[in-house]
């Protein structure tokens, strides 16, 4: 049955489909490694009983000739998507016990395609981390381990329990959330595919706001095929979420022609700072190579605000975030902690129910949007930020998708960086200037770096051109033959 | 007509601007489908969105846009085809999320006038600074437990229009007059009850004095929520007052926010200017920008009712009526509509007079409304139609009219019933005035000897004894051919 767990989302998708096996099957043996695999502490809650229930309906559905585009198939849902009647942390103590009486609008897509969901993976507290450190269920492992190196390393984050459960075979896929990295940089830690959609393409509505100008799901998988059939089936229009774009959803699959010739590339100089890893750069180059190979032509161009991404992006989420956390305030629902006043019971609740990262982040964005500050940092910010998307603008005038590194290092150990903030928000010094320009941008594994670990390559499309970054994405995976299993996983 | 305030040092002005909060009449709320009826069971009219749950997302509702517009080309205002929803962040127990979503640089309706009706029969023009959208908060109810408040959402995300004048109320009158105005313009055009006691419609006002002559502004203070016209008035009078007396005597006037007592007639410090909230505004990152186009905005503009101002006009115009009656029969639509209903084809005047006569006295007294009047317009119109065409006397019209009342019958089933009707006859006009004369013949030569306004007392005995019915410019005429 371990066999079962191996297989990627369109090889199980034709298996069910040909009767090798059935969705209770499948379903079981996912349930069972994610048992076995309690060590990750990949997930918050586990929901076995409820996947076999789902399984069931598959496989009437697929009995019946009425499956869905995900019929049968195990997923793992990151525990920052509202699931009714299933407990719904954001790792957050403040959301103790909270049960949603409603479904995310991306898991109700999901579902309604007839997946299975085996459980709500852990991540950083409200999605706000690069290392998954900062959930209060605490850090995830990621399943790889250097050579001769039993240390356990972080998975990333904030989609860290997603990005190990998928790299440890616990769901053929999971959802991810990416505010300014979160699914891209897990993704290249753990050796998977990872694929932020442009702002805009999934559904916000039922999932726990962190920054709401920035924050956008999108699946977390083992091959970039697989990635293109569960973004068809998270995305679409939806009257729920104003910011939602009203366009319909692509065929991605068959977007996978395997034809890249005559496309353009673009290499950004400004991702090539003084400092760069040397493997970094190394396995960039060999990305290079390998499209140059399939028939793309590289071209060298310039994105000159990269420098300012960082902390416009430090300004800009915090912002946002002070005030969608507002909320969890012990009034209605979650934490409360009893206080002399309302103010005493405020204090007392968010004191208690946020960790320090939320908190600092909190302090920021209230900082950054208080009377005498806003024009110095938000309004700067935010003119910034249309500086940075006119970079990217002005690029794809002369090329189709943009090739980077997807984080600057590898997976580090776990506990590592944890005392130095900056240190720690230098991971998304690649994904962060795409996510404040909305742009999709998707992480490849392209290879092992001197120690064993995955190291992720990163491409960048236009707005809403999904398809054809997801054609490059899957030449390049091709190229790269990346077969590497991490600890765990047998060959 | 300027109203002055008398100071130990010289007289003084006051300047009053107002932020009124006009609830819009919608079925749903600004942001979720939740309903908005009043008086319904306490957090039975919640969605999620309004309970500030997880990952929920505010969706505009476009009926509160068009009566946003609606109202703002009723104000002649400018209407900003772009407009932006901000966030006002603050914590309280009954602001679920945190913030409430309002408009902050970026209104949805930009300058314009609002016409005040004064008592002298003048107008004032009052300039609107803004008119922008937002939600409203839930309410705290505080004295249902001994040591807890209870939290009623209902009223959470309710549409609320914020109506800013510019400081040019110069008395608590033209305050008050302006209230009614702006209420009576949201009435017409069905963008707010206007219902002050049930909380739609709520107001602040900033009241700053000057010397007079004095150029430039001096500090306000701001008195949030008053809830009535006559509060609004009371409050402005006793700011101001407070406000005199404090620089009369060395000091100055701090900036702050304070609450009317209608008990004390006093208003009160609620905070200061440094405990002021930092509502941190930031462009709403869950909305994109309002965009309206053009023919959406025209296509309001060609559905507007006629307004109370040319109303106005026009009654002044059509049924030559003074500015004064004119504006009494405007301000509410409802009367305005019986008065044109009584006035068709009659004497606007006369019918004038009847509407605010003897009907409003009436209508009081009944304690009913103008949309369920003790007499229809229809036969209010009948019974002037009876003066006019000579069938009753005025003086019976009010006899009839008090027996409308009573029974709800037609005037002229009434007339009928009751023998009524005016007599015209001259032979027996002319019997009654002989009696008359025969029994008062010691008045008769009085008359004739020079006491000329005995002719009254004739007039008189002979409408007496006809029992009114006596036909009064008949009587007239054939009592001085008489009396020679």
């Amino acid at each position: 049955m371990t066999a079962l767990t191996r297989l990627t989302i369109a090889e199980a998708r034709d298996g069910l489909a040909r009767g090798d096996f059935t969705a209770m099957e499948l379903t079981e043996a996912h349930n069972r490694a994610v048992e076995a695999a309690r060590g990750l502490n990949a997930f918050i809650t586990e929901t076995p009983e409820l996947a076999m229930e789902q399984a069931a309906a598959s496989h009437e559905r697929i009995r019946t000739g009425r499956a869905g585009a995900l019929e049968g198939l195990p997923l793992a849902i990151k525990d920052l998507f509202c699931t009714e009647g299933v407990l719904t942390t954001a790792a957050s103590h403040i959301l103790d016990g909270f049960v949603p009486p409603y479904e995310s609008t991306v898991t109700a897509n999901l579902k309604k395609a007839g997946a299975v969901m085996v459980g709500k993976t852990n991540l950083d507290e409200f999605a706000m981390g690069s290392s998954n450190m900062t959930s209060h269920y605490g850090g995830v492992e990621n399943p790889w381990r250097k050579r001769g190196d039993n240390r356990p390393l972080v998975p990333g984050g904030s989609s860290g329990g997603s990005a190990a459960a998928v790299a440890a075979r616990l769901g053929l896929g999971a959802t991810g959330t990416d505010t300014g990295g979160s699914i891209r940089q897990p993704a290249a830690f753990c050796g998977i595919v990872g694929l932020k959609p442009t702002y805009g393409r999934c559904s916000r509505w039922g999932i726990v706001a962190f920054a709401s100008s920035l924050d956008q799901a999108g699946p977390m998988t083992r091959t970039v095929r697989d990635a293109a059939i569960m973004l068809g089936a998270m995305a679409g229009h939806d009257p729920k979420d104003s910011t939602s774009a009203p366009l319909p959803v692509p065929d991605f699959e068959k977007a996978l022609s395997g034809d890249i010739r005559g496309l353009k590339v673009g290499i950004p100089r400004e991702y090539r700072p003084e400092g760069l890893a040397e493997e970094i750069a190394a396995v960039w180059e060999r990305g290079i190579a390998w499209l140059k190979d399939a028939g793309a032509e590289p071209v060298e161009i310039s994105l000159p605000h990269t420098k300012y991404a960082l902390p416009t992006y430090y300004i800009v989420a915090p912002a946002e975030a002070s005030s969608n956390l507002a909320r969890y305030d012990g009034v209605r629902y979650g934490l409360r902690v009893e206080g002399a006043t309302l103010d005493d019971m405020y204090r007392k609740t968010r004191a208690a129910g946020f960790g320090a990262e939320v908190k600092r982040r909190v302090l920021i964005g209230t900082y950054v949007l208080s009377a005498g500050y806003y024009d110095a940092y938000y309004a700067k910010a935010q003119k910034l930020r249309t500086l940075i998307a006119g970079d990217f603008k002005t690029a794809f005038e002369s090329v189709d998708v943009i090739l980077t590194p997807t984080a600057p290092s590898a997976a580090f150990p776990l506990g590592e960086k944890m005392d130095d903030p900056i240190t720690m928000y230098l991971n998304d010094v690649f994904t962060v200037p795409t996510s404040l320009a909305g742009l999709p941008g998707i992480s490849v594994p392209a290879g092992l770096n001197g120690e064993g670990l995955p190291l992720g390559l990163q491409l960048i499309g236009r707005p809403f051109d999904e398809e054809t970054l997801l054609r490059v994405a899957d030449v390049m995976e091709k190229a790269a033959e990346f077969k590497a299993l991490p600890a765990g996983v047998e060959a | 007509m300027s109203y002055l305030i008398q100071g130990e040092t010289g007289d003084w002005e006051v300047v009053i601007g107002l932020e009124v909060h006009a609830q819009v009449i919608s079925k749903a709320k600004l942001f979720s489908g939740a309903a908005t009826d009043f008086g319904a069971e306490p957090n039975t009219q919640v969605s999620p969105v309004d309970a500030g749950m997880p990952g929920m997302l505010p969706v505009i509702n476009e009926t509160c846009v068009e009566q946003a517009v609606r109202t703002g080309l009723g104000l002649k205002a400018a209407i900003n085809l772009t407009s932006v929803f901000a966030r006002k962040n603050y914590f309280y127990a009954d602001l679920p999320q945190g913030y409430q979503i309002s408009q902050y640089e970026a209104p949805i309706v930009g300058e314009g006038t609002i016409l005040l009706d004064l008592p002298d029969g003048s107008t004032r023009a009052v300039g609107i600074e803004r008119l922008h959208l937002e939600q409203d908060a839930g309410k705290s109810l505080h004295d249902q437990h001994p040591s807890k408040s209870y939290i009623d959402l209902n009223r959470s995300g309710v549409a609320l229009m914020e109506i800013v004048s510019k400081p040019d109320m110069r008395s608590p009158e033209e305050a008050g007059a302006y209230l009614k105005k702006l209420r009576s313009i949201l009435r017409y055009l069905g963008t707010c009850d206007g219902n002050m006691e049930e909380g739609s419609m709520r107001c602040d006002c900033n009241v700053s004095v000057r010397p007079v002559g004095e150029a430039g502004y001096r500090t306000r203070c701001e008195i949030k929520n008053v809830n009535s016209v006559r509060f609004v008035m009371q409050a402005i009078e006793y700011e101001a007052r407070r406000h005199i007396d404090v620089y009369e005597e060395g000091g100055t006037i701090q900036q702050e926010t304070r609450l009317f007592d209608s008990a004390k007639g006093e208003t009160r410090s609620m905070r200061s200017k440094e405990h002021a909230h930092d509502y941190r505004y930031f462009p709403d990152p869950d909305l994109l920008p309002l965009v309206l186009s053009p023919d959406f905005v025209a296509n309001i503009e060609a559905s507007l009712p006629e307004l109370p101002d040319e109303k106005k006009e026009r009654f002044m115009r059509d049924f030559a009526l003074s500015p004064y009656d004119a504006g009494v029969l405007v301000a509410d639509k409802a009367t305005a509509d019986f008065f044109e209903t009584v006035a068709r084809g009659r004497d606007a005047k006369m019918a004038a007079n009847w509407v605010t006569g003897d009907f409003f006295a009436a209508l009081n007294r009944s304690g009913r409304s103008i949309e369920d009047p003790p007499v229809t317009a229809a036969n209010l119109g009948g019974l002037i139609d009876l003066i006019a065409d000579n069938t009753i006397s005025g003086r019976i019209a009010k006899e009839v009219f008090e027996l409308m009342l009573e029974t709800g019958k037609p005037p002229a089933v009434i007339v009928e019933e009751k023998g009524l009707k005016q007599v015209t006859d001259t032979g027996a006009i002319e019997g009654v005035i002989d009696t008359v004369l025969a029994q008062n013949a010691d008045k008769v030569a009085e008359y004739k000897s020079g006491k000329d306004k005995l002719f009254g007392f004739f007039v008189g005995q002979v409408m007496k004894a006809s029992q009114g019915k006596a036909n009064p410019a008949l009587v007239n005429e054939l009592l001085k051919a008489k009396l020679g």
